[in-house]
């Protein structure tokens, strides 16, 4: 993929954008929320949050939301991960390293299965 | 914390829970100063006097009243270890400042760390907020204010993977070109 930068690419990427929402049914966005927290951010938050990035760009994840959150309470657990899908509960993970990132992604994000060894009870 | 890019993610995380939707931030290293300045500013609801003076001091602050955490005394204890000093400014209903200073060459002082994932975080994971960034160095200087080209996404999620691609590269090029 070349380099993209000035506004004339960013045109041709909103465009793009447009014609693949126009062409998908209205199924909902997956959201992925991050725990951004001072302990969540020590504890490594911002590599799990890029792992995530570079997940959603190299499968070229359509429909996801990815925000990030305070300290939920969970100190011990950092970093804190929740995933909710189109219309299901939200499952909030802990010590989501950048290396479960890839097992949450693909399992959960992708195919729906909800990771239950990662998986915090709440 | 190891990097101060990740005091700065902190900070910032800090005024987006203040309500802000304007945050700027500036990094400036001065090699010819030895100095090494970060200054964060926000529009949010700002604090009283007082609410500054506990919000820098680690013993009095209390989980229930307060937005801010152990993040500020933190970063104040390791700009004071390296010959450094942090302010906060801050009016209720006007917004808050933090500038913060080190010297550059203090063997205590943090490593900046990366620099391009720190604001790749704040701008994908906040959208609503306004951003503006100025990184600069020896009088270089890369300076983003997202407002134009959220314009021109017109709605269109900063999370798409070719707005990320996008966006990342803006800010590796930019961030290398001062250097």
């Amino acid at each position: 993929m070349p380099t993209i930068k000035s506004l004339d690419d960013l045109k041709r990427i909103r465009e793009e954008a447009l014609r693949k929402q126009e062409l998908k049914s209205t199924s909902g966005k997956t959201e992925i929320i991050v725990g951004m927290g001072t302990v969540g951010i020590a504890a490594g938050a911002r590599e799990t949050l890029k792992a995530i990035l570079d997940y959603v760009d190299n499968y070229n994840l359509e429909n996801i939301i990815i925000r990030q959150t305070g300290n939920i309470g969970v100190d011990s657990f950092e970093p804190v991960v929740q995933v909710i899908l189109p219309g299901a509960e939200k499952v909030t993970y802990g010590r989501v390293s950048p290396e479960i990132v890839e097992t949450i992604m693909h399992e959960h994000v992708v195919h729906g299965k909800v990771c239950e060894e990662y998986k915090l009870s709440m | 914390m190891r990097e101060l890019c990740l005091h700065i993610l902190d900070i910032a995380a800090n005024s987006v829970s203040a309500g802000a939707d304007k945050i700027s931030i500036t990094i400036d290293e001065n090699l010819k100063d030895d100095t090494l300045t970060i200054e964060i500013a926000d529009n949010g609801k700002g604090m009283s006097p007082e609410t500054v003076k506990q919000v820098m001091d680690p013993f009095t602050t209390s989980r229930t009243d307060r937005e801010v955490g152990l993040g500020i005394p933190l970063l104040k204890f390791a700009a004071e270890s390296s010959n450094g000093w942090l302010t906060m400014n801050s009016e209720l209903g006007k917004g808050t400042k933090v500038s913060v200073q080190f010297q550059h060459s203090h063997i205590d002082r943090m490593p900046l760390g990366n620099i391009t994932d720190t604001l790749l975080s704040l701008q994908l994971c906040s959208p609503d907020v306004n951003w503006i960034f100025s990184v600069r160095k020896n009088g270089k200087e890369f300076y983003f204010d997202d407002k134009e080209f959220k314009n021109e996404l017109d709605g269109i999620p900063l999370t798409d993977p070719n707005v990320i691609r996008f966006i990342r590269n803006l800010f590796e090029e930019g961030v290398q070109e001062i250097q």
